[in-house]
């Protein structure tokens, strides 16, 4: 694929010339038939826009707007292609985040690539089908009807001698097929490639380390950029002096507009150059840090939206015997992907190919071409393989920043952010405050209800029990940033799960104090509070998966299980944790975790566990670890010498059980098992010592002062 | 300040001329143009540039280059043999040890030195031995088992 990889922009007649020849599967958007959320943006025909390429070998290309961040995706959508398209899965090859050739796509978040595009690919492979036996039918000379479809060759069902395969049907073809009828997708009752765990697609390339990643990126006369950065938040420059830089060899200085920044042929020269830049500073005097954070979210956020509303809550309060008050608190917490924000920017003719670690090529593409006053189509963003994201790389700083330069430069620009840039930068995930007032009465029905969320945002908050008497306010939303720029004192945005971390921790943790206060068992009282199927089947796979039994609650044994229960991104999802708490320390060690989760179709079994076994490894790391110091707009973790999160050491069994139901379709994998490791380990906590936990990060020092203060 | 380091990478004699004080992951990265070690900190905290040297795993992002003269230094590239991967690196892709790989290179690296010192190691010295790589997609329970698959098979390197 030279052609494709060489180019801009090409037409879809260049871009078939392109890929070689071959068919071409575009599909409009009305004929997909679902309400995907890659279709909202621009569509076909002014984009390619292509779902699937047939070459006349028999490989198959499938074109994802979503990228690969390591949730297995390129995998599954592949799976899902090939289940439909009836292709073996090994002739795939995956194309993801090239705005050249993929379908328009908002991002790669929210757990959407399984949920909505997922069903899109499968109905684009679905058309390609009917095409290719259309084809079929007049190379056989038969009806479409008298033909099936198996690994790649279409047979004539009364004569399997009579066959032609995907690849013979492509030979000698440069064409596109544009499809609008609506295929029927194949029933799960029917899928031998979707539900099985075939090796990923990625993995040869990870473990050999092939993969490519923005960093890896190599273009002719590239030169590597460092930045001169602000010390703090908000810092304005009173004097930049970048002439000792530009006396050492090979090292150019550009101000573009501000930004400025020491170019040299390799990394080291440019760190050294940065160093030798003379800086100084204007910085704002810190208003908040860590420890008065909280009563500012409190008192700066912004007027409440209503999540949920039902019953009266004074008649809620009086149909109570036991009402339990609490407030609830978390950090900032950071992204901290194993690869920093990265980009390698090449302009030619007035065009930018930009090679990005990213979340969001088609919003970044947007993004450069308003800061250049350029057609979308001059802008070309590629995405190789990307370093983790969690949220965190959607803001597309990098990717301006290097384009800029490389403009400034008029040579191809790598901006690699440093990890102390990263740790800078990062859109954290914002620090929040959680009230709760609740009441259960006699016989251990929740009747009250009265939740209030500070910054974190609504996404969680809503009640998932039955309960009469409800009111669920948000402070602020965290997608807002419009609101949160007001009252953070640095960026903050998505976090895996956004805002349902900091809801499942108070929400779960309330529950549990209900529980405790109505003298009842954890699993008993939430089952007793729900009729809602989903969450009681998935109650009690958890608790068959663990072998719960009832027994004295809190045990006060030093040693504690924990349980805590969510819905997020249509899957339910429960977490049963095993700890110990050293009384004298306060150090609390996670022995054992298992999870249930019902998801809907589950795609590929193994992958579905090894994001949520992922989900709780990381989960782990805000639960006990993880809370960003700062002063005011000082970022003083810069670091993973003082910023530290989940090692080996910590990580317990994990044991993950998927819930079969075929019912709701696919729904999203790569953020609920995350959501309640906050309060899956402070239940058992407070089971194992019989003290609550207010603040995540759990420290040792917290659990101390919770157990002194119990 | 600049000089002559000869060394052995990936099994190939190599010589530069160049500042013997620059760290072994820059000029793995630029001049040697081998991109499987990777940046993580730049501090030898997280171990995403782990390579060998002379069998020992070592962090090359502050590993200065004079040092590894004379020596056999190996990166994820030198672990595959005429086409067949390194037994950890089968057991990595068969267990799903990695997701978005961009530590991988590094936790094996790091594995195949822990093979090196302990050829059957506990799963306590594999935990002990695994401790100062960071992976953030959470892994962790999966590259143990790959590790205590390999173990027992020896270390190749």
């Amino acid at each position: 694929m030279s052609a494709l990889g060489q180019a801009t922009r090409l037409d879809r007649r260049g871009f078939v010339k392109a890929l070689g020849g071959g068919i071409l599967i575009l599909v409009s958007a009305p004929a997909l038939g679902c309400s995907a959320e890659a279709q909202r943006g621009p569509q076909y025909p002014s984009d390619i826009n292509a779902y699937l390429h047939i070459a006349a070998d028999g490989k198959v290309t499938l074109f994802s707007g979503k990228i690969e961040m390591g949730q297995g995706i390129m995998t599954s959508l592949a799976q899902e292609a090939a289940e439909e398209l009836g292709a073996p899965l090994d002739a795939f090859t995956v194309v993801a985040g090239d705005t050249a050739s993929c379908p328009w796509d908002a991002g790669t978040w929210g757990s959407m690539s399984t949920r909505f595009f997922g069903p899109a690919v499968r109905a684009a492979a679905a058309q390609a089908r009917l095409v290719l036996t259309d084809l079929a039918a007049q190379r056989l000379g038969v009806s479409r009807g008298a033909l099936t479809v198996e690994n790649g060759v279409v047979y004539v069902a009364a004569d399997r001698g009579r066959h032609v395969s995907f690849g013979e049907l492509a030979r000698g073809r440069a064409i596109t097929h544009t499809v609008g009828e609506q295929a029927v997708l194949r029933a799960v009752s029917q899928f031998t490639v979707m539900g099985t765990s075939p090796q990923r697609l990625d993995g040869r390339a990870k473990v050999t380390g092939a993969a490519t990643y923005a960093g890896d990126i190599r273009r002719p006369g590239m030169l590597y950029a460092r930045i001169v950065r602000p010390p703090v938040h908000g810092a304005t420059p009173r004097r930049l002096d970048t002439s000792a830089a530009e006396a050492m060899p090979g090292v150019t200085a550009v101000n573009h507009d501000g930004l400025v920044a020491v170019l040299a042929r390799d990394p080291e020269t440019a760190a050294k150059a940065l160093a030798a830049v003379q800086a100084e500073w204007d910085v704002p005097a810190a208003t908040v840090n860590a420890d008065t954070i909280y009563d500012h979210l409190v008192s700066a956020a912004p007027g409440s939206e209503t999540v949920q509303a039902a019953g009266d809550l004074d008649a809620g309060a009086a149909a109570s015997t036991r009402t339990v008050d609490a407030t609830y608190y978390n950090a900032y917490v950071a992204h901290a992907p194993m690869e920093p924000h990265t980009a390698v920017a090449e302009w030619k003719d007035g065009q930018v190919t930009i090679w990005a670690s990213t979340q969001s090529p088609f919003g970044h593409q947007a993004q450069v071409a308003r800061a250049f006053h350029l057609p979308t189509a001059s802008v070309r963003v590629i995405t190789p393989f990307v370093g983790g994201g969690f949220g965190g790389k959607g803001s597309g700083a990098q990717v301006v920043e290097a384009a800029r330069l490389a403009q400034a430069a008029g040579k191809p620009v790598m901006v690699a952010w440093t990890r102390e840039e990263e740790f800078f930068y990062d859109t954290y995930r914002p620090a929040a405050v959680m009230k709760v007032r609740s009441g259960v009465d006699a016989a251990g029905n929740v009747k009250l209800w009265d939740y209030a969320v500070y910054a974190a945002g609504s996404r969680g908050a809503e009640v998932i029990y039955d309960v009469p008497n409800v009111r669920v306010r948000a402070f602020g939303e965290q997608s807002d940033t419009r609101s949160t720029e007001a009252y953070h004192p640095f960026a903050t945005g998505p976090w895996r799960a956004p805002g349902a971390n900091s809801n499942r921790f108070a929400a779960e943790q309330q529950m549990d104090a209900m529980a405790a206060a109505a003298g009842m068992d954890p699993l008993e009282f939430r089952l007793k509070n729900t009729k809602d199927p989903r969450l009681a089947g998935v109650l009690r796979a958890a608790a068959q998966a663990y072998g719960w039994q009832p027994r004295a609650f809190p045990a006060k044994s030093g040693s504690g299980r924990g349980l805590a229960c969510g819905v997020d991104v249509g899957t339910y999802v429960v977490h049963i944790a095993d700890v110990t708490v050293d009384r004298a320390t306060g150090a609390v060690k996670v022995t054992r975790v298992v999870c249930a989760q019902d998801m809907g179709v589950v795609v590929n079994p193994d992958g579905a566990k090894m994001q949520t076994e992922g989900a709780i490894a990381m989960g782990l790391g805000y639960a006990l670890s993880e809370g960003l110091r700062f002063d005011g707009g000082r970022i003083e973790d810069t670091n993973f010498d003082t910023y530290a999160f989940t090692r080996f050491s910590w990580v317990p069994p994990i044991e993950v059980t998927l819930v079969r139901n075929d019912e709701p379709g696919t729904q999203g994998g790569g953020e609920p098992g995350v959501i309640n490791m906050g309060a899956v380990v402070a239940n058992a906590i407070f089971d194992a010592v019989g003290a609550r936990v207010y603040y995540l990060p759990m420290t040792p020092d917290r659990v101390l002062a919770a157990i002194r203060s119990a | 300040m600049r000089e002559t380091i000869r060394f052995t990478l990936n099994g190939k004699s190599t010589s530069l001329s160049t500042d013997p004080s620059r760290m072994l992951l820059w000029v793995l990265r630029t001049d040697l143009e081998l991109t499987g070690p990777k940046y993580g900190c730049g501090m030898g905290l997280c171990g995403a540039c782990t390579v060998l040297v002379d069998g020992e795993a070592v962090r090359s992002c502050v590993t200065d280059l004079g040092s590894v003269g004379g020596k056999r230094v190996t990166t994820i590239e030198g672990l595959e043999q005429d086409g067949k991967l390194h037994p950890l690196q089968q057991a990595f892709y068969e267990h799903g040890a990695y997701q978005c790989g961009y530590c991988t290179s590094g936790m094996i690296m790091n594995a195949a030195g822990l093979l090196h010192d302990h050829p059957h190691p506990t799963r306590e010295q594999i935990v002990e031995g695994m401790e100062g790589n960071l992976c953030r997609c959470g892994a962790h329970q999966r590259i143990v088992a790959a590790i205590e698959a390999v173990s027992g098979q020896g270390g190749r390197p």
